[in-house]
């Protein structure tokens, strides 16, 4: 009894306010989390037949509304484009949120098409399993298959991943950004296990993502708890002040920054963190492998430029020479490792693990210029990446794709336009003049030459002559040898994916040849709020 | 005195107007400057990356793009009319491509009274042969093909005397190499098509490669590609590397005009469709040397000696072209010789400065008429004769192509000089500035000018002859003809042959007449190029005088061996100057002797040296490497126990290694 009263009396003292929270500045987080919770909606009200119509112009609609939000938003934003935090500080609503925030919807719009896409499965259906929930090779499969059945949950799930992506970038509390982290993660790792073909690599993909996942996610965690040991506060900003004047007693600030960066980097793939890209890779749903290769990385690189210029700026010279190292063995690993590789999807993932070096490059020049290059990055490889995991979807054989590379022989032969599509997207891997590729990496290595960083340019540029070798070796094997006698076919695909490979192949062309509006978009949206 | 004052003035007066110093932002009219070289870029795209579904289309589709940019060429002119001359150099800034500290590369236009003249030709002629074309090659199954390429043709030529800058001119520069390679290469089935192709493109490469040696040179030594920064800055830099400049430059235009001694190609390259020869290899693309030295006019005022290595190759190629073509029995090989000779006048004048650059480019435009007509006639007579070449079995056509004769013949008076055709201003003229540029060089290269006048006259004449007089050849069949040979049935063009062949014969009739008419001409080009009227030893009549004797003295000689006597059917033996003007003075021998076979050993050498030395290395790296994948690919187990431990280590590293760097 006395307990209660005391209570109450300590309730009635200390007044607490409601958290105001500026509904508008976060609504393309809100307008997706939405479409997220119809689409759990649609599948609980809906019958079956009507759900993917229903679900994909839900999706759809409401990416375009989300882009509207930003583009709205930016247009907002004061002239000096900084920007200002809402939500009580936990989320900022700056240049480089919206900037990444509309990439990230782009990204997700193609994306939803290439999920959508039903026509390349001979037997009907999509990329995903038919039931889930069954085991693989059961009766209970071969019946769910026979009846035709989808699991439109895919949609959904999406929506919610791409909710946390959407918060990752803008999250200016680190609390907001760990579960910021695991709205996007959860849904991953999910969709991973659902390919429809070769289930059990992909229900070991998706474990595995899982555990590792969350191996991550604590040391995560334990960083969190250590800064916060250190400065009293888990706002980046008052980590910033508090870190600003650090000088010698401070291993919890070391130790918390260096196992946030883990956490961060594991989300980017960057070596020694990266050994579950390529079997994620390669087993998860190829669609699912676009979106996840594609905005991951914007996302995880926004929060990771953020965590690291607004948190801890005046700690650079602690950080940098590790992260210089981790960006070196990154490129370095990737490239060499991808050398030999013989299926096409643990290709893409090594190179998204040497890509992952290169924007590193970017991030640690510690510039405004370093921000913008890496946005720039960012925009010109997501849309490569996205495009060129959606051609991958289209070569096939009687087991489904295709991804041995063996079976790519003479592809150039057979499907001139499919394989030119893709020798233009590995041109633009490689970075050669004239395609996005380029300008990103001239971007990026320029802000990194001018930080100060000549020895990663140096490396970069070394890497990205290995790079080149294993893209053009592709090339030569789609257009140079002889097609195998039973080898795959290029199956034509609905409007949807061939729109998001247009998507791609627009990108790819206009950054490479007219890249300075995007460019001057990525500087204006360079600086972060404080 | 009066020599040196004048020269003086017309230095001035090309350094004031020259290079767009003065030119302003394109606004109003101009600003659909871009669309000239948009739409046929447009057409291009759409022709070869559309394939098959514009099988159907694909002509008209070429031709109205053509057309289209000659009507944006047409409203650039009449505005361009209407303005001062002050203002009537405009530039449109595109975009930046990759701004770099000070490298900027633009992509930016460039108007004003020298480059309006070229888009007229370019879209105008451009667009006569687009329609030529689509009878000549109706029953070619790769037609849209044809036309993609042609649009990509236009769209490159024009992007090269449109740029702003040496760096989207060497883009323009490339793109119209392509396209003529890809062009002579069009029936690539034909060994000889392959073949000429290729020739075509390497010689090309070494003209490029002094191109690009300038504009190297130019971004060193003025920190820009911008014509009015280099160009304007042409007189702080000193003597040594403007000729430099010069001379790489003049490589640049021996390459892509064929100029001595890079003009090996232009004679192969007739392997390609009768209108490309027209176009590319008479109107236009060849003439780009002409437009690159009177472009970079002051360059040239700056140094003498890159003057003089230019009249040099000009009065060389004169000759050279000349010469060869009196031997020539191949109709197009005949005519290609004269374009490399005709050029060669163009080269020569551009070399003589100021007094020259007008007239230079007045003899390219009445050349690109009755040239480009010449060839669609020759295309027609080879159209009505199963596609025969050789002119010994020709003979008497005037009956069988009225048109084709009446338009072929103006063509044929046009280039030889006739009094009063477009032909005879510009060439009387270019003699004129020969003998005005004064002393002794003057008094040779004046010589040479009047001797190639009496060969043009003497070969054209005999093309003339050999193909619509005399005996009806054709009817023998010839030696060592196939069972199934057959008589041709020679026959007039259809009427979207015949239109071009007409238009283009009231530019080889009027043009000339008009553009001296009040010193028009020379009036709208001397605020870009600057003249100057030099110091003629004689009177100017006196120079035509001996002009046209010399062109009824060769036309004489030609009318005594090819209408007085019969043509045999097979060339006879003859002497030791006419046998080696049928082989092209053996240029090929001594490119083969001097060039290739030096080339060859130089290059296993390098083989020997590269499989031995550099291979070693590469391939020893490259093994390395790849040895190194393989070793560390094998980390990736497929355990999630063993990717769990490397996080974790990495994990330790990272934290070790950040509390080590607070040490440091």
């Amino acid at each position: 009894m006395s307990m209660s009263t005391a209570a109450t009396a300590t309730l009635a003292v200390t007044k607490v306010d409601a958290p105001t929270i500026e509904y508008g500045k976060l609504s393309p987080i809100l307008i997706i989390a939405g479409v997220a919770v119809v689409g759990v909606l649609i599948e609980a009200f809906l019958p079956r037949p009507a759900r993917y119509r229903a679900q994909l112009t839900v999706a759809l609609v409401g990416m375009i509304a989300a882009f509207g939000a930003v583009v709205w938003l930016a247009r907002d934003l004061p002239d000096d484009h900084r920007g200002s935090v809402t939500a009580m500080g936990a989320v900022a609503v700056d240049g480089p949120s919206l900037f990444l925030q509309g990439t990230l919807l782009l990204i997700g719009i193609a994306s939803v098409l290439l999920i959508g896409e039903r026509r390349l499965e001979p037997a009907g259906g999509d990329a995903f399993a038919p039931q889930a929930a069954a085991a693989p090779g059961s009766q209970q499969e071969k019946d769910a298959a026979a009846a035709g059945w989808t699991q439109t949950e895919v949609y959904p799930l999406t929506m919610f991943s791409l909710v946390g992506m959407l918060l990752f970038p803008a999250a200016n509390d680190l609390l907001m950004m760990f579960v910021a982290l695991e709205i996007l993660s959860l849904p991953l790792y999910l969709l991973c296990g659902l390919a429809r073909r070769h289930r059990l690599l992909s229900q070991e993909a998706a474990l595995k993502y899982f555990l590792l996942g969350a191996f991550s996610s604590a040391f995560f965690l334990f960083g969190v708890a250590m800064l916060y040991g250190y400065s009293g506060s888990v706002s980046l900003d008052k980590i910033g002040v508090a870190s600003a004047g650090a000088m010698d007693n401070d291993a919890l600030l070391l130790i918390g920054l260096a196992m946030v960066a883990v956490g961060l980097l594991f989300k980017v793939g960057a070596v020694p963190f990266h050994s579950w890209t390529p079997d994620v890779y390669q087993g998860a749903p190829t669609p699912i492998t676009g979106f996840m290769a594609a905005a991951t990385k914007v996302a995880a690189f926004g929060a990771m430029m953020r965590f690291f210029y607004v948190a801890l700026p005046g700690m650079r010279w602690d950080w940098r020479p590790v992260m210089i190292g981790v960006a070196i063995v990154t490129m370095v690993a990737g490239a060499i490792i991808a050398i030999t590789q013989t299926d096409v999807k643990r290709l893409l993932a090594y190179s998204s693990i040497a890509h992952a070096g290169f924007i590193l490059t970017g991030m640690i020049a510690m510039s405004d210029a370093g921000v913008s290059s890496t946005m720039f990055y960012l925009v010109a490889y997501g849309f490569v990446t996205l495009g060129a995991f959606a051609v991958v979807t289209l070569v096939r054989d009687a087991r489904g794709e295709a991804t041995h590379l063996s079976h790519w022989a003479g592809l150039g032969r057979r499907s001139p336009l499919v394989a030119g599509v893709f020798a233009l997207f590995l041109l633009a891997f490689a970075g050669i003049p004239l395609t996005s590729g380029f300008s990103g990496k001239f971007a990026v290595f320029q802000a990194a030459a001018r930080g100060g960083a000549g020895s990663l340019v140096v490396v970069g540029v070394l890497c990205s002559a290995v790079a080149a070798f294993f893209y053009v070796r592709v090339i030569v094997l789609m257009f140079f040898s002889e097609p195998k006698v039973d080898g795959p076919t290029v199956v034509v695909p609905s409007v949807m994916t061939t729109a998001a490979i247009a998507l791609g192949v627009a990108v790819t062309v206009v950054l490479g040849i007219l890249p300075q509006p995007v460019l001057d978009l990525a500087d204006k949206a360079a600086l972060f709020v404080h | 005195m009066i020599e040196t004052s004048s020269l003086a003035s017309g230095v001035v007066l090309a350094n004031e107007g020259g290079g767009g110093l003065h030119s302003v932002a394109a606004s109003g009219a101009y600003s659909a400057l871009w669309l000239v070289v948009g739409l046929p870029l447009l057409g291009a795209l759409l022709l070869l990356v559309g394939g098959k579904r514009t099988n159907a289309f694909g002509h008209i589709l070429g031709t109205a793009m053509a057309l289209g940019s000659f009507a944006v060429g047409v409203l650039m002119f009449v505005t361009m009319l209407g303005k001062d001359d002050a203002d009537r150099s405009v530039d449109q800034h595109l975009w930046t491509w990759a701004p770099v500290n000070e490298f900027q590369a633009d992509i930016g236009l460039h108007l004003d009274q020298l480059s309006v003249v070229f888009v007229l030709l370019i879209t105008g002629v451009g667009s006569l042969i687009h329609i030529y074309s689509i009878g000549y090659m109706a029953h070619d199954e790769n037609r849209r093909r044809f036309f993609g390429y042609l649009n990509l043709f236009v769209a490159a030529m024009l992007l090269l005397v449109l740029a702003n800058n040496y760096l989207l001119l060497y883009a323009g520069w490339e793109g119209v190499g392509l396209a003529s390679y890809l062009l002579i290469g069009f029936w690539q089935h034909k060994p000889s098509a392959a073949t000429a192709a290729k020739k075509a493109f390497i010689m090309n490469r070494v003209g490029d490669f002094g191109l690009a040696v300038a504009v190297f040179l130019m971004f060193t030594t003025f920190g820009s590609f911008d014509f009015a920064d280099v160009l304007g800055g042409s007189a702080s830099a000193s003597d040594g590397t403007m000729t430099a400049i010069g001379l790489m430059l003049l490589l640049a235009a021996c390459g892509k005009s064929a100029q001595f001694p890079l003009q090996a190609w232009l004679g192969d390259a007739m392997e390609g469709p009768t209108p490309v020869s027209a176009l590319i290899h008479a109107a236009t693309m060849v003439t780009a040397g002409v437009y690159l030295i009177t472009r970079s006019a002051e360059i040239f005022n700056a140094s003498p000696d890159a003057q003089l290595a230019v009249t040099v190759v000009g009065a060389i190629t004169v000759l050279f072209g000349a010469i060869v073509g009196c031997a020539k029995d191949d109709i197009k090989k005949a005519l290609a010789a004269s374009t490399m000779s005709q050029i060669g006048y163009m080269i020569l004048a551009a070399g003589l400065g100021p007094i020259g650059y007008v007239f230079a480019i007045m003899h390219l435009v009445t050349h690109g008429f009755f040239k480009a007509g010449l060839f669609l006639g020759a295309g027609s007579v080879m159209h009505g004769m199963n596609d025969e070449v050789d002119m010994r079995r020709y003979g008497g056509l005037r009956k069988y192509m009225p048109i084709t004769f009446v338009t072929f013949g103006l063509g044929y008076l046009s280039i030889i000089g006739f009094p009063l055709l477009s032909g005879f201003f510009s060439k009387d003229k270019i003699i004129e500035a020969a003998f005005a540029k004064g002393g002794t060089s003057g008094w040779i290269l004046g010589a040479v000018t009047l001797l190639a006048a009496g060969l043009t006259a003497f070969y054209m004449t005999r093309v003339m002859l050999m193909t619509f007089f005399g005996k009806e050849r054709w009817k023998e069949a010839p030696a060592g003809a196939p069972a199934d040979w057959h008589e041709p049935h020679p026959h007039e063009s259809p009427t979207s042959m015949t239109g071009p062949m007409i238009l283009l014969a009231f530019g080889s009739v009027f043009a000339g007449g008009l553009f001296v008419l009040n010193e028009s001409f020379v009036k709208w080009l001397t605020p870009v190029t600057g003249f100057s009227h030099g110091d003629l030893p004689m009177s100017e009549w006196a120079v035509t005088g001996m002009a046209l004797s010399m062109v009824a003295l060769g036309s004489a000689v030609a009318y005594v061996q090819y209408a007085r006597r019969d043509v045999p059917a097979v060339a006879p033996a003859a002497s030791l100057v006419t046998v080696a003007a049928r082989r092209d003075l053996y240029q090929d021998a001594v490119n083969e002797g001097l060039v290739m076979r030096p080339g060859q050993y130089l290059t296993r050498l390098l083989v020997w040296f590269d499989n031995r030395g550099v291979d070693g290395f590469v391939g020893g790296l490259a093994a390395f490497i790849g040895g190194t994948s393989a070793r560390v690919r094998k980390v990736q187990t497929g355990f999630v126990r063993s990717y769990a431990l490397s996080m974790f280590g990495g994990t330790l590293l990272v934290v070790a290694c950040t509390l080590m760097a607070r040490m440091a």
